[in-house]
This record gives structure tokens, sequence and C-alpha cells, in this order.
């Protein structure tokens, strides 16, 4: 139980180190850090090899934005399986469909309730 | 050939300065001495450029407040800010109705604003000018870096762009208020730097530049001077300007100070310190005025620093273009 949480933490932490790095060290901007990390989790699944990340690490792996990208190539593969190339069209948003609707929708009331502030 | 160097015989006069801040700016060491401060980042209105547009306008009317003037009793209105087509600026100069020149030189404005009101007053085709220089935080931010709500991470070379307007009222020469003397109109420097989160040390070669051919040009050395104060290099920026500096065999250890090192105090919340059209032109019209009204500066050089960048330019991936603009100020 107690080294379930220690992988999660470590797996998790590791990988955001490597975001860390991508700001500080390789000096990409923010938004390309968020998409070289998505787009790693993605080609990782597309390997195969996300999911066993994720047997071993738990939330880990999926609290991370790498599984965001996982999540897209997953949808797409599953879908493309039943429904042929069209599948990979629609399945791209089949799992993260509710990841994209919360984040509209919360940051939609966010925004309404708040107003921004550049405080320190 | 003058070169940009310029010599003002008549020595017009700073007659008053007015400075307006933000929340944020209250903590500066330069505080006590600002005429407006705001509670409310955006003035108490409904967005980020309405409020920076309230601190211009405050400024102007408090610095026409000190010399019992009007809006309509002033020539010219010199102004600039870092929004897209300076919209602040623009507002301010509709509900004052002051024949107005909008001036661009990024933070530098503040000085290049001052030299255009000390040529008009030369020229004697001005009793009052009104010159001045702002930003405000949120809309600089957006526009340039990242929107404050995105919470990005900043690296220790960022900047902090102030809530903040001065504006000073010029004059024909006034006895017992400061006189600008001379000027040096600076030239583009562009050595390659393409990172908008370390523009100090973009900005510094054109300090030192400036400095060089105000230097050489009216024959003076920095001894001559109380300060030479730099506009917003901040920390990184003014460490490596103090290294150029030095290698050209002068001695920055005494007189040299830069506003956008002090603005914020030492305050590591705020990276490498202020920066923004409105930290050259708050510090330099009450520090550095105050302490010439007081007659403990006598002579003063002033070399405000602009990164002439656009957020399209820095997306097509081009250098960051700098600009030095000084100015020398002188008490009887």
């Amino acid at each position: 139980m107690v080294s379930m949480f220690v992988t999660a933490f470590i797996v998790g932490g590791l990988i955001c180190v490597i975001g860390q790095l991508l700001f500080d060290v390789a000096k990409l901007t923010p938004a390309h850090t968020l998409c070289t990390l998505v787009v790693a989790g993605s080609i990782l699944d597309g390997l195969g090899l996300y999911e066993p990340l994720i047997d071993f690490a738990g939330a880990g792996a999926t609290v991370p934005i790498t599984s965001f990208g996982n999540s897209l190539t997953h949808g797409a593969m599953a879908e493309a399986e039943k429904h042929g190339f069209i599948g990979v069209l629609t399945g791209m948003f089949e799992v993260t469909s509710s990841g994209i609707s919360a984040a509209i929708l919360f940051g939609f009331i966010a925004a309404i309730i708040f107003k921004s502030k550049g405080k320190v | 050939m003058k070169k940009g160097l310029l010599t003002f015989a008549s020595r017009p006069s700073i007659a008053a300065t007015g400075v307006t801040a933000g929340p944020l700016e209250q903590q500066s060491p330069f505080a006590p001495l600002f005429d407006k401060v705001y509670d409310d980042e955006r003035s108490g209105l409904l967005t980020n450029e309405k409020g920076h547009a309230k601190l211009v306008e405050d400024a102007c009317m408090i610095a026409l407040s000190k010399v019992d003037s009007k809006p309509g009793d002033v020539d010219f209105l010199l102004l600039g800010d870092l929004v897209n087509q300076m919209t602040p600026s623009n507002f301010t100069a509709a509900n004052l109705e002051i024949p107005y020149l909008g001036l661009f030189a990024a933070c530098a404005t503040s000085v290049s604003s001052l030299i255009m009101a000390a040529l008009l007053t030369e020229a004697g085709m001005s009793q009052c000018t009104l010159a001045g220089a702002s930003s405000q935080h949120n809309s600089i931010e957006r526009q340039f870096r990242y929107p404050v709500e995105y919470g990005s991470q900043k690296p220790d070379t960022a900047q902090w762009t102030v809530t903040a307007a001065g504006v000073a009222a010029v004059t024909p020469n006034k006895a017992g208020n400061p006189a600008i003397t001379k000027a040096t109109i600076g030239r583009v420097v562009d050595l390659g730097m393409t990172e908008p989160l370390n523009m100090g040390a973009a900005m510094a070669p054109a300090a030192a530049d400036t400095l060089q051919r105000h230097l050489d040009g009216h024959g003076t050395k920095i001894t001559d001077y109380d300060v030479i104060m730099t506009g917003d290099l901040a920390k990184t920026g003014f460490e490596l300007y103090k290294t150029l500096v030095e290698k050209a065999g002068m001695d920055t250890t005494t007189n040299f100070r830069d506003a956008g090192v002090e603005f914020y105090g030492n305050d590591s919340n705020f990276q490498a310190g202020a920066s923004g059209a409105g930290c050259s032109s708050t510090v330099y019209f009450t520090d550095i005025y105050s302490k010439m009204m007081e007659g403990e500066y006598k002579r003063v050089l002033l070399i405000a620093t602009g990164a002439l960048l656009s957020p399209l330019s820095y997306q097509q991936k081009e250098t960051i273009p700098c600009i030095a603009h000084a100015i020398e100020l002188t008490m009887k």
C-alpha cells in the first residue's frame, strides 16, 4: 500500500522533472513544454509503453499531462480497430472528452467568478 | 554634425512632476513619494487598459495642479506606453484635449518624451509641455509575455512590469527647479538577443553605447555626475552594463544606479527587478527629482533603455533591437 504511493510519487515527480528541464534547460516556452509532454505520452502509448507505466505507477502516470497524450492515442487505436481509419478521427476524443469538457466548464465558471490578479 | 547630441542653452526646467502607481508598487522604497496610489490593479475600473489610462490621466492632472494649470494651458502632450498602438495614452489625450504626440521608445519613452519637450521649449514654441511614460502590469505581461491568469513560471532573469505612470511638466527655465541641459539620442543596438524573459541583458549594450556617446560627445566624465541612473536594466542587465562600462575603463562603483534594480527593493519575488515605461519615469520623477530639489543631487545623467520588440517580431524569431536615450539634469 505505502510502496504504491511511493512509486506514484516518484514516477509522477520524474515526469515533472522532465517538464522542468524542458522549461529551464532546453528553454522551451510553457506551451511548447506542455505539447512536448502530450506528444511524448501519445507516442509512448502508440509503442505500447504507457499502459505498463500506468500499471506500475498508477496516478503517478495518469495525473501528469503525458496521460492526456496516452488517452488520445488509446481512444484512436480502440476506435480504429472497430471502425477502421475513420475511427482514428472519432476515437481521438473518445476517452479525453470528459477531461476536455471539464476543462471548458470549470474554466468558464472560474472566469465568471474570479478576476485575474498580478499578485506575487 | 551633431550626431544625436543636444545642448539646451535656454535650460528648460522640469517645473513639476505627477506620479501615480498601483497596489504592488506601494511596497516600493519610492512609494512615499508617489502622489497617488491605487489599491486596485485596474484603478477601480473595468479593464486593465481603462485602469492604465486612468493612471496616466491622473498623473497628468497632478503635475498640472502643482503648477496651477489646467489642461487648456498646456501647449503639448507627449506621452507613451507599451500597449499596442498606445491606447491608454491616446484615451488620456482624448480626455485632456491637449495637442498630442504619441511617442514610442518602449521603456525609454520617459527620456525620449522629456527630450522632445525640451526641444519644443528650447525652440520657444512651448510654455508648458507635459511629458511622460507609463505601464500597467497585467496588460503588458499579457501582451509581451503571458497572461497573468496563465500562471507561467518566470526565470530569475525576467523582469516585472510596474503599474505606474510618471509625468513631468516642462517649462522655460524656472529658478529652483532641475534644468534640462544636455541630451543624447540613442542609436538602436541589436546584438542578436532573442530572449524576452531576459530583456535587461538585451538592453545593456544600448545603455553602454549611449553613455559612451554622451560622455565623448559632450566632453564630460562620469565623475561629473552625482548619479548616472539607467532605466530598467534590472539585476541581470545592470551587472552586464556595468561590466561593459568597466571594460571601457570607467569606475561604476560610486554613482551608478538603476531604477529597475531599486524599484521593488530587493524582493526576489520580482525576479531580476522592475521594468516597464512607468518604472524609469516614476523613479526619475520622484527620487531623482526630489533629491535635486533638496540639493542632494546637483547634476544627474538619466539613461532610459527600451526593448523595441513586438510580440509578432518575437514569434517570427527576430532579435530584440534596443535603444537608450540620455538626458542630463542640472540644478543651479
